[in-house]
Parts: structure tokens; sequence; C-alpha cells
């Protein structure tokens, strides 16, 4: 079993505390990613994790074994995890297939033996014919094969990736998440996945969790992050999230609530245990608000204040609400056009009442 | 968790389902290579061991000799040995000297950095090699090559009929000529951390100011020279601690001229007494020590809040001399010729006559002096054979360490590794001959294991040069490390690779040019070498680089030439050598390469 437990972690660099009390419950053979903006202290945890840094308190256990704790430190070459270096960490001086067959080599694995599961391993991710290349001779994508077979070679357990794509150009990312997921497939190792680009967490892990300034905001299936987010810096960070006020709140069961939002009534979806209150915070994404005819009962009024052509649809910055100061965005397909200061109507199609507790940070 | 042996059957990687299913089979840990149980801590208990023997332990010994020489403080007997005349009169001395030096030095090397860094200049290059050069060659062959420079046998001065007459005072001979030659020897110094500076100037500054229409002489007064001050002062501290240890040049001049200075007393009493001297010289040498950190202090605090801008981007554009240019080059090339051409001539020109004041011409010149060095006279050759065996051991032992060090000193900070840091790099500042007394001191006792004191053998001058190049050593190899991703070392460690193992496999292939830097500059400062040996040098154990002071008292000026000459034929020698095994090293690793 490769499950990881890190149960209140601190970190600090001197004065500055980098983690504070992180805990994550990963399953065996899960893709976890970890999500924030640069400086948040995921690489740390990382760091952590693979025992490059020691705590400061808290512990880590991998497959119910304590490898960071008030009391030991394991060190990284006694932990057997696989780690994706950002730059692939990929030794210059060594060929592909040697660069592959060095962690069997210091494990002391005959060169038969060794051998066969280098070739086997690199034909896996399709670099048999590189195998005698110098990484200095690959592209970016390859390099990147060669950093996961040598975690394929190894059996890791536990595979740590380091922004794994934030080298890469644009297209080639798209190929490689699919090898992630079928690196994935394969070895059924537990992933950890750091990165700050939201697209590439939401699209490839089991459950997301968001940390920013050396917290975890939320630890929760993709979906849940989009659709049910806990705090309202989840909800401004996920999928170019919105914020609103919303007054009158009455929970309605079946984990649906009215509410008055912009000055008008909306249909709204909460938390089980959610009760009436004055007040509450909705969370909006774009993709809540369509454009409605002039007229509509209950439209929300707006005025457009820029409007930018997006290829398939026409990207909206509205000014919307009683007063015409709430900032709104929206998505209209094509053909579409709209011009600065024009007026719209909009309707709120869906919107998450975020639970009290976490409402005000 | 169950892990089987990965030569059983079901592991050995043939099946194509053995990475798809679900029960580990890593590498069983009991086949890894035997390794001790935390070998970093091992390889740090190894270093401090090191670093405390050879260097805080026998400092420490020195500062206690000096301070509680029979176990107590003795207020008196410090004033009394400092307020001596002859004391007080070195002390002066030697201040006004390495001052004045380090003047000369700093105005020179920044002027030459200045013109070969920022202006047109043509064939910079081979200029910035013979700037640089008599750097390498060992001070007292610089200062054998200058007294030889008025004697009848220069070919530049002595056709010219610009020779002393034998029985006139050499005009070098005195305290000014002292301070020219350390002034001119350390000039290289501040010229290579002034152009270390002047390479890191963002060119946008400079554009800048250009733009705003600063012209040449206006840009390098209010830009250039304000931004690459700590570069300036850096290398005067450099030729502060170079000037002040120069053993070579104040002895071979200042004892003929009666100028005396603290590091020729040090050698004089201790020559003259033995180790009677020894508790009241290792007070001297703490002073002298003093002195040393103070002038660093000094110039660091010169120095400070030194403009830290780093853009290697792009080089400063160069400045057109215009109708300059030819004077500019003209007074360059002049330099070259009176400082390097004008003595190591004479050298060879007095390494070629029969008898030293002959002139050289077909009849007197002879091939004698060099077969006597090379092949007749047993001292030189045996010197010469305890030189190269020391230095190779020096080299084949710092280089590991120094691996090793830079690696705890650049991945695994802590206070451990800045002391160890400090330590190696206060042995290296501080002058030679500090060491040479602090290692008679240690070693003077018997040994508490072996029974047999090391005083007056062979090892306590590889103790001595283990102490005082480790730095030496670490300069070029933390340059190598920077260059090296951590990341390499780190995804070793997670394959299982132990510290050992790791610099082994990783480091090791990628630091190669840098250790072989290292081991070169290593090699050719101790095989020349004279400040610690000429203390620790006695019948049993001699060395080259003292060899030529010895041979110069004895009268014998063509042998000693002949042995100098060699020395700067060993030296260009290696500098060739470690251009073409460096082509693929850092910038600023080899001092000489432009």
């Amino acid at each position: 079993m490769s499950d990881i437990a890190i149960d209140a972690l601190d970190k600090r660099f001197g004065q500055t505390q980098v983690l504070h009390q992180v805990s994550l419950a990963i399953a065996d053979g899960e893709f976890v990613a970890v999500l924030g903006p640069s400086g948040c202290g995921k690489t740390t945890l990382l760091r952590c994790l693979a025992g490059f840094e020691k705590l400061d308190g808290g512990q880590i256990a991998i497959g119910g074994e304590t490898v960071s704790g008030p009391a030991r430190h394991l060190p990284p070459e006694k932990r057997g995890i696989g780690v994706v270096f950002q730059n692939y960490a990929l030794w210059p001086h060594m060929s592909v297939a040697q660069n592959v067959a060095y962690g069997l080599k210091i494990a002391g694995l005959p060169k038969p033996d060794r051998d066969r599961r280098v070739a086997h391993v690199l034909d896996l991710v399709e670099l048999g014919p590189l195998a005698k290349r110098r990484p200095a001779d690959l592209s970016g994508g390859q390099r990147q094969r060669v950093a996961l077979a040598r975690c394929l070679a190894m059996e890791s357990r536990v595979v740590l990736l380091d922004e794994p794509l934030a080298n890469l150009d644009m297209h080639l990312r798209g190929t490689l998440e699919e090898e992630f997921a079928r690196f994935h497939a394969r070895s059924g190792a537990t992933m950890f996945y750091i990165t700050h680009d939201q697209a590439e967490a939401l699209a490839l892990a089991d459950r997301v969790a968001v940390m920013d300034r050396g917290r975890i905001l939320q630890f929760a299936p993709p979906q849940a992050l989009f659709r049910q987010p806990a705090s309202e810096a989840v909800a401004g960070f996920i999928g170019e999230g919105r914020v609103l006020d919303g007054e009158g709140l009455h929970p309605t069961g079946d984990g649906l609530a009215r509410a008055s939002v912009l000055g008008h009534p909306a249909r709204l979806r909460c938390a089980p245990g959610e009760r009436p209150r004055p007040r509450a915070r909705i969370s909006i994404h774009p993709g809540d608000l369509d454009l409605v005819p002039e007229g509509t009962h209950n439209a929300i009024s707006a005025n457009v204040t820029r409007a930018s052509f997006r290829g398939a649809y026409l990207r909206t910055e509205v000014m919307a609400g009683p007063a015409g100061d709430v900032p709104l965005s929206l998505n209209i397909a094509a053909p579409a056009s709209l011009r600065q200061g024009q007026r719209i109507s909009l309707a709120l199609r869906d919107g998450w009442v975020i639970p009290d507790t976490a409402a005000t940070p | 968790m169950t892990r089987s042996a990965p030569n059983s059957p079901t592991s050995s990687g043939s099946d194509p389902l053995s990475l798809a299913d679900n029960t580990p089979k890593r590498p069983y840990r009991a086949l890894r290579l035997p390794s001790a149980p935390d070998g970093e801590r091992l390889l740090l208990l190894a270093l401090v061991l090191f670093v405390g023997v050879l260097s805080i332990v026998p400092l420490g010994r020195l500062a206690y000799a000096a301070l509680f020489p029979q176990g107590g403080f003795d207020a008196a007997r410090i004033a009394e040995i400092l307020g001596g005349r002859r004391v007080a009169e070195a002390v002066v001395n030697t201040i006004w000297i390495s001052v004045a030096a380090t003047l000369l030095a700093t105005v020179t090397g920044t002027l030459a950095a200045l013109m070969t860094g920022l202006t047109d200049m043509r064939n910079r290059t081979l200029w910035v090699f013979g700037f640089v050069l008599p750097l390498m060659i060992p001070p007292q062959v610089t200062a054998l090559a200058w007294i030889q420079a008025f004697s009848p046998a220069s070919p530049i001065l002595g056709p010219l009929g610009l020779s002393l007459p034998p029985g006139t005072r050499h005009p070098l001979y005195s305290m000014g000529g002292i301070i020219f030659l350390l002034g001119l020897y350390n000039a290289p110094l501040v010229f290579l951390s002034v152009r270390a500076s002047l390479q890191r100037l963002p060119a946008s500054l400079l554009e800048a100011a250009r733009a705003n229409g600063a012209g040449g002489f206006a840009l390098t007064r209010d830009i250039v020279l304000p931004l690459i001050r700590g570069g300036v002062f850096a290398g005067a501290a450099l030729a502060f601690v170079s000037a002040i240890g120069n053993f070579g040049i104040q002895a071979m001049l200042g004892i003929p001229a009666r100028v005396s200075t603290l590091i020729t007393l040090i050698y004089r009493r201790l020559s003259s007494y033995g180790p009677s001297a020894l508790n009241d010289m290792a007070l001297l040498a703490l002073l002298l020590a003093g002195l040393t950190v103070c002038g660093m202090a000094v110039t660091a605090w010169l120095g400070r809040r030194g403009d830290q801008r780093v853009d290697a981007a792009q080089r400063p554009p160069r400045m057109a001399l215009g109708r300059w240019r030819l004077p500019v080059e003209a007074t360059a090339w002049a330099y070259l010729l009176a400082c390097l051409v004008l003595p190591l001539s004479a050298l060879f020109g007095t390494a070629l006559v029969r008898g030293y004041g002959q002139p050289l011409n077909a009849e007197t010149i002879t091939f004698e002096n060099f077969a006597n060095a090379l092949f007749h006279h047993e001292g030189i050759r045996e010197a010469f054979a305890t030189s190269l065996w020391l230095t190779l051991l020096t080299v084949a032992v710092l280089i590991p360490v120094a691996v090793a060090l830079g690696y705890v000193l650049v991945w695994r900070k802590g206070w451990v590794a800045r002391l160890l840091r400090l330590a190696s790099e206060l042995a290296y500042a501080l002058p030679g001959i500090i060491i040479g007394v602090a290692m008679i001191l240690f070693f003077l006792r018997p040994l508490p294991l072996i029974g047999t004191g090391l005083y007056g053998t062979v090892w306590v001058i590889l103790a001595a040069y283990l102490s005082n190049y480790l730095a030496l050593a670490l300069r070029p190899i933390l340059g190598g490390y920077a260059q090296i991703e951590r990341g390499l070392d780190e995804a070793a460690q997670l394959a299982g690779a132990g510290i050992f193992a790791r610099l082994r496999d990783i480091v090791l292939p990628s630091l190669a040019p840098s250790a072989m830097a290292a081991g070169i500059l290593v090699f050719m400062t101790a095989i020349n070498e004279i400040q610690t040996s000429v203390l620790l040098v006695s019948s049993r154990a001699q060395t080259i680089g003292p060899m030529i002071i010895f041979l110069e008292e004895a009268g014998s000026s063509t042998l000693a030439a002949a042995v100098g000459c060699l020395m700067v034929l060993l030296v260009l020698a290696l500098m060739g050598l470690s251009l073409i095994v460096g082509r693929r090293l850092p910038e600023g690793v080899l001092p000489w390469r432009d």
C-alpha cells in the first residue's frame, strides 16, 4: 500500500512560515494535484514529501510507515519515491538507458535483469530507439518521457511531479497530459502533481488541493471545487469565478435555496445543512450567465464595458446590479456583436451559496 | 508491504504486466550497496576533522602560545616584546609597505581592467595573458629577475650600457624597491577582481548614460567607477593580503637592504634562535595576522554596499578610443615590456653566462647552469623531487576533499558548513609564514599515538600545504557547483544513491573540468611555494621554492637564475596545459584566460 497521510505539517524557513498545519489524506493509487499560485508553498510541500526538507511540526506517513516526523527523518534515498523534476534532472553525462538504469544499478540489480527492465520500460514510453542518445539530443517531450521511464523502472509506488509541463510550449502540453494519465493507469502509483495551472490540475487529478499562503483551502474532486467551493478564495480562484452578495437566503430543501442576487430573485444550490440567513455570498462562473432578450421578466440589466473577440465566443465584461457597480464577465456564443456602453439583459442560471463558516476569511 | 527480490522471476521485467499490476516489486533493500547508516553525517564529520586538525587547531595553538606561553597571561611580556625598537620598526615598515604597494596595485590593476574591459584596444587577449603572467611566477623568482635586470648580462639594458657597475648599490634594495615590486606583482589580483565586476555590469546602464550624452571619460567616472567600486576594493583587499604576506619579495630585497618587516623578522629570528624563540615569534605572527585581518576589514568597509547587479546576458559595449587608440596601446605594451620582458630576459641572460657580472655574448654563453640545476646539483634535484611529490600528494588529497566540502557548502547550508568555509578561507588569507609557525608549534611535540614528532620532517610541510591551499582548491570547484543543477543530485538521491555514490557518479563527472582547474592551480602554487616551507625546511626536508633564496645567499647567482628560469618554464607549461583542458570551464576560473 502506498497511501500518504500528511498530518498537521508545519515548515518554517527562518522567520517565514511556509506551511501552516497542512493535512492531506491521499488514497493508494490516487492522482492528486496541488494547485496554487507561485510562492504558496506547494513546492516546499513536495520537497517535504520527498524528504529533502525536514519538518518543523507534524508528520508524514507513506503506506502506514512514518517517513517524516518529530523524531524520525527517512532520507530521500531510502523512501523509494519517484520525482519528475520541473526540468527533468536528467544526468547529462549518461545516455537515456543509463539514466533509466542508474537507480537499478544502485539497488544492486544484476546487469542482465537491469538491461531487460530498462529495454522494456523504454519500449513502453516509445523511446527504445533513442536508448543510446544523450539527454541533450532529445526534445522537451522526449526528456519528459525519460524522466517518467526512470520512475517506471524503479516501480516507484509514489511519484511526485513538480510542475512538469511548466517549461513546455502550449501544443505539447495536451499530448503530455495524456502521457501522465497513461503512466498513472499503467503503474497504479500514487501521483502527487504540483502545478499553478488549474486547467492541468482539473483535467488530470482525481482530487485537487487548492493551496494559498501555506494553507490548504480545499481538498476535493475537480467538479466539487468548481461547483461547490468551500470558501470565497476558492470560488474566486477556480474557473474565473466571481463572488456576489445574496440577500434573504431561504433553503427550500433538496440542496436548493432562494435568494435575491443583484436585486433579482434567483434559484441557487446550497449545502444540505444550510439555514435561512439575511446575507450570503454566492459563487458564480461566466457560464452561469446568459444573454436574454430585452424586457425578459426578472432580467438583470447590465452595461457593456468591453467586448473582445475570442474566436468561438465573445468575451464580455459588464457592470451590473441596481447601482451598476458590480463587474461580471460572460461568454456570448458567436456570431454576436456588442458595443461598449450597450445595455443588455442577463439571466443568472446557476449559483452556489458559499457555506457560512468559510464565508468570513 | 511485501517486497520481493528483483532477481526473482516475477519481477524480471520480461512480463509486460509486471509494471501494471499493483503489487510493489521495488528492488529489495538488502541488495543495495553497503553504506553507513548516514553517509552524509559521516562525510561532514570527516570534513570537520580534516579542517579542524589542519586549520583550526594549529591556529588556536598559535594564539595560545602567543598569549599564554607559560599557561598564564603576561601583559608585561607582551608589552616588552611588542615595544622593542626592532619590532616597532618592523611593524611600521610592514604597514607602510603593504599600504603603499596596495595603492600602486589598485591603481594599475583598475586602469588595466578598464582598458581591456571597456575599450576597443587591439590584441587584448595576448596583453591580458602577459599582464596576468607575473602573478603566476613565484615572487622569489620575480625578485631575482628584477635584481638581475640591471646586471651586465641583461640583453636589454646590458647592450645599452645602462647596467650597474659592480659595487654600486642596487636601486631596488630599498623600501621604494619593495613597494614597487609588490605593487606590480599584485596588480593582476586587482585587475581580475575589477574585470569580474565589469563583466557583470549591465550594458543597459552604460547605454542609458550614452543616450544622455555622456562621453567616454564622463561615463567611466560617473557610471562605471561607482558601479565597480565593490570589485575595486575586493581586489584591493586581495592585494593587501598578498603584499603583507609576500615573503619572497620582502626577503630577497628587504634583507640585503636592511629594511626589516614583520615577516622577515620572524624568519630571521627563527632561523637564528630555533624553537627557543617560538613563543615570542608566535606573538609576532599573531600581530601579523591581526594586521592582515584589519586590512581586510578596512577594505571591506570601504567597498561596502557594493552594487551586486548581475547581468551576464549582455556585455557592456566597447568604447572607441579614436585618436587615443595608438598612444594607449603603445603605453600598454611598453608597460609589459618594462615589467615582464625586462626582468625575465635578464633572468635568462644571467642563467646563460658562466659567472655573475659577465655580459651575455658568444664567448660567455653556456648551458652549464641549466645542466647543473637539472642534473648535477644534488640539493636542487632532491628539493625538486621532494616538492614534486609533496605537491602531487597535496593535489591528490585536496581535490576530493574540496569536492566533498563544496557539496556541503553549496547544497547543505548550516553553521557547520559556514564554519568550515571560514576556517579554510582564514588559513588561505593569512600569510603562509603564520601557518608555518602554527605548524611548528602544533607538531613540535611528539604525537600521542606515534610517539615521534613530525617537526623537521617533510610531513609538517604537507600538513601546512593542505591547510593553506584548501580554499584555493575550493574556489574553482564552487564555481563548478554553481553550474550543476541541484535536481541532478536530488534525482540520484531518490534513485537510492548514498552520498558517496552520488559524489562519484553524478557530481564528479559534471565537475571534472573545474576539479582539473583546481588541481592545476594548487599544483602551480604549491610547487613554487616559499612562504610556509622556508620556515619548515630542514636538512632532512628541502623544497625547491626556498632554494633560490639559499642559492642567492650563498652567492650562486647564475645557478639561482637557472632554477628561476626552470620554474618560469614549468609555470608556462602548466598554464598552456590548463588552457587546453579548460575549454569547457566556466568563465573566470582560470585567471589568465580572457
